[in-house]
């Protein structure tokens, strides 16, 4: 289907954009051709997504060139990029929750009969077979509300291939999905590929980006640096050109001799949620929650910091008992919980990066009661600083920063409270591989320091990487507790699945 | 706080203080005087007083319509205990609490129901407004003594400070210090953007929002315990309408209606403006009419000036770089 002689699918030259001061992107270019995954990398802040909403029309570029079949081509706005048979698939699906799936694939465009109505049955039949052929368990009738963030994902896919789309962008679609999902994922962008779409796909996780594509273009500081085909390229090799220097150790893991229990969670139930939770986390101790998404892991954590209702339980800080249901006395107790999502429970988006960061201390942070902006720019910088924060100030907009930095400013808000237990809940998602190192550098200097660190996290790597304990959970319920030693890939996947293994070493 | 470093609301606004001040002084020789001066600053004691609290509850991306009715409330309320023979003090402290109490109620329906506060605080502006006739019909009541009245319509000394603007004086620094300053000033922007993130960092959001509507409520009763001594009269109607005149203030000084901007700097001159604009109007005899014509156009400008401004500045924007 594709030979020589055809213009790439889409080609973008040397665009340029500014948001005020800002330069998101100074020389970006890229290539897309029919019928290839191609890997868009680069670390936070790159200009990736910015790139992106150039090709969705969300955004004008100030210079360079779009070129679409070899024509060149401008989009006003999302509509013209659509017509074009552009589609993006973003991080965060936009669905409408309340309408059923094929109600939200037809939005504004439903088949009517003669005298206007809309023909459900029309409808849900063509999306019916849209989701066989994609492969996946959904019914055209069912509601979007309950849908998992994955199953999001294939209905906006199918959305997209219902208008004929036959570019399709993701930004960053694995960064919320657990294993099996992004295989799912995976094997339908394959297929997509096979058809002739042409597919360009961003992430943080390079082993993604050798599993899935065959060409890779990498940015830096807004510019694009490397174009190659993966074949060619090596997970050192794309890290050296993301971060452009070499990276030394990726997990720094020490060994620390575990102090006295920090946290002590004892029978926490929720019911219909998650039951007979019980685990202990000790000082300079890591201990990682695995498990699959929905196992309930974020659900325990927010019913230790307060944030959900229990049924039954106790949690104990550092051996005085909390009163569960009040966020603010968990902080007051010692307690940090850094939420897995960022943009709805992490950040203020539209406030200053430093009155995000002052937050969590109002209290403490003042004089007398009262708090001068100084004060709250001060502390921003401070924690800005030790996680090597990219920003152009302090009192830019939260919302304005690329996704890993949005993360530091999460990280630093609550390492200002300077927790005896930080719970992390997927610390590094969406996080470029630098700062993903300093996230692993940060959080090993913190439990050197004393602290006790309980650590949600779906990255197997990650967590083999850096916890000193395993617990994992399916299904509500804590079934395996592997110490380091023994922790591997096969025995977590196991117990995650409910497969049962020995006999369940209980934490004491 | 602004969208951007260019331009300012707040100095936008003094520069139409200005021009309204040129407009007044135009329109009548008697603008700048220091009797007219004195009835302008009078004349707004009211909306301000309930525009301070207003401005932290927009802030926080909330709203209280039910403040003028509150106010008319404490006020018929006042009439009624002065006649049952209270001595004055008793009577404005009841009449303070009572408005506290009504703000509670606002608070705790919002609170403990999760309910929006613009629909709960239209279901109070009718409750209020009907208790307050409950209290007092059509009657009026006029016969409070002399040196409470006294104190609503005398100057401070031979300045031209009425007494009762004194009181918005002190008001407004409180209110200042307390947005921009403290714990709990901070918090409400935090909510106004994001309210589950300021949960989720352990700011307690159904307290705050609690505290704002009782401060609502008591700033009220206040208003309707001053207008009523300024005035010398208690009415169930007194303050009808007042609540958009004090929306319309909050508005028009800058806050986001969607919660998370704005300043108290901003809200205060907007009063300014508008009370120099009504009293220019006043003396020469436009009708009240065109004030309401005033004030909502005053509304409107303040939502799409800003909004002009951004997409001017973009298109220039793009043209310089386009040029360049
Ligand atoms: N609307 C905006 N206003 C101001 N600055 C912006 C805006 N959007 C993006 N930026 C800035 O442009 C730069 C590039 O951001 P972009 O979101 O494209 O990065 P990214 O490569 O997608 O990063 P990540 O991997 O973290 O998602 C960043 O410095 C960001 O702060
Ligand atoms: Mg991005």
């Amino acid at each position: 289907m594709t030979t020589p002689a055809t213009p790439p699918r889409l080609e973008l030259r040397h665009a340029s954009k500014r948001f005020g001061e800002v330069r998101a992107l100074i020389d970006a270019s890229l290539t897309l051709r029919r019928g290839e995954v191609h890997a868009l990398l680069g670390e936070n802040g790159a200009g990736k997504s910015t790139l992106v909403k150039i090709l969705a029309g969300v955004h004008q570029p100030d210079g360079g060139e779009l070129l679409v079949d070899g024509q060149p081509c401008r989009f006003a706005r999302p509509s013209a990029a659509i017509a074009a048979g552009i589609a993006v698939i973003y991080q965060e699906p936009t669905l409408f929750p309340d309408l059923s799936i094929a109600e939200n694939i037809y939005m504004g465009r439903q088949p009517l009969d003669r005298i206007g109505r809309i023909r459900y049955d029309v409808m849900e039949q063509a999306v019916e077979e849209m989701l066989v052929s994609l492969g996946v368990q959904l019914k055209a009738a069912q509601l979007v509300r309950g849908l998992s963030i994955a199953d999001q994902q294939v209905v906006e896919i199918a959305k997209a291939l219902s208008l004929n789309a036959n570019v399709l962008i993701m930004d960053e679609p694995t960064a919320a999905l657990s294993k099996p999902e992004v295989e799912r994922l995976f094997a339908i962008a394959e297929r997509l590929r096979d058809a002739g779409v042409a597919i360009l796909f961003i992430t943080h996780r390079l082993e993604e980006v050798f599993r899935l594509t065959q060409r890779i273009t990498i940015m830096r500081d807004g510019a694009a640096v490397h174009f190659a085909a993966t074949s060619e390229m090596d997970h050192d090799s794309i890290v050296a050109k993301m971060v452009g220097r070499d990276l030394a150790t990726y997990y720094p893991k020490v060994d620390v001799v575990p102090g006295e229990v920090a946290l002590s969670v004892n029978k926490l139930t929720r019911r219909g949620v998650f039951k007979n939770i019980s685990f202990d986390v000790r000082r300079g101790e890591i201990v990682a929650l695995a498990g699959l998404v929905g196992a309930g892991r974020s659900e325990v954590a927010r019913a230790i910091f307060g944030i959900d209702p229990v049924d039954g339980g106790e949690v104990l800080v550092q051996g005085k008992r909390l009163q569960l249901g009040k966020p603010a006395l968990a902080v007051n107790a010692g307690l940090a919980l850094v939420p897995e999502d960022r943009r709805q429970q992490g950040l203020a988006l539209d406030l200053p990066i430093a009155r995000n960061a002052s937050l969590t201390v109002l209290a403490r942070l003042g004089r007398h009661g009262l708090i001068s902006a100084n004060t709250e720019r001060q502390l921003a910088a401070h924690w800005g600083g030790k996680l090597k924060l990219k920003a152009h100030t302090m009192d830019v907009a939260a919302g304005t920063l690329s996704g890993g930095n949005q993360q530091k400013v999460v990280l630093g808000k609550w390492l200002a409270t300077n927790p005896h237990v930080l719970i992390i809940d997927e610390p590094t998602r969406g996080i470029d591989v630098g700062a993903k190192a300093e996230v692993y550098q940060t959080l090993t200097d913190l439990v050197q320091a004393g602290m006790a660190v309980l650590m949600i996290s779906s990255e197997l790597p990650e967590v083999l990487g850096m916890a000193d304990r395993v617990l994992v959970m399916c299904e509500g319920r804590i079934t395996a507790d592997i110490p380091r030693s023994e922790a591997n890939e096969e025995r977590i996947m196991a117990a995650a699945l409910g497969q049962a293994e020995q006999p369940l070493r209980r934490a004491a | 706080m602004n969208k951007s470093k260019h331009f300012s609301w707040e100095a936008m606004l003094c520069v139409v203080l200005i021009a309204s001040l040129a407009l007044g002084r135009g329109l009548s020789p008697d603008f700048l005087g220091a009797s007219n001066f004195s009835n302008l600053l009078a004349d707004f004691t009211e909306i301000a007083l309930m525009a301070l609290p207003m401005t932290l509850i927009i802030v926080a991306a909330e709203i209280d319509l039910s403040v003028a009715s509150v106010m008319g409330m404490s006020s018929a309320l006042m009439g009624v205990l002065w006649h049952m023979g209270l001595p004055m003090p008793a009577v404005i402290v009841t009449c303070l609490v009572a408005g506290t109490l009504a703000g509670l109620f606002n608070g705790v329906v919002i609170v403990k129901f999760a309910l929006p506060s613009l629909a709960v605080t239209i279901g109070t502006m009718a409750l209020f407004r009907g208790c307050a006739y409950l209290l007092l019909g059509d009657q009026a009541i006029a016969d409070f003594p002399g040196n409470y009245t006294l104190f609503g319509i005398s100057n401070v000394g031979d300045s031209f400070i009425p007494q009762p603007f004194v009181i918005v004086i002190i008001a407004a620094i409180l209110f200042t210090v307390l947005l921009q300053a403290t714990p709990f000033g901070r918090s409400l922007y935090a909510i106004g953007s994001n309210q589950t993130a300021a949960h989720f960092s352990g700011i307690n959001v159904a307290r705050t929002k609690l505290r704002l509507f009782v401060l609502s409520g008591f700033m009220s009763a206040l208003a309707g315990v001053i207008y009523t001594l300024r005035f010398s009269s208690a009415r169930g109607d007194n303050g009808e309408g007042f609540e958009l005149s004090v929306v319309a203030a909050v508005l028009f000084g800058g806050v986001s209606i969607f919660g998370g901007k704005g300043s108290l700097v901003g809200v205060l001159l907007s009063l300014v403006i508008i009370g120099v604009l009504k009293n220019a109007l006043t003396l020469s005899d436009v009708s009240s009419e065109v004030l309401t014509i005033v004030t909502g156009l005053l509304l409107l400008s303040s939502v799409l000036v800003p909004n002009l401004l951004a997409r001017w500045r973009e298109s220039r924007q793009r043209r310089a770089l386009a040029a360049a």
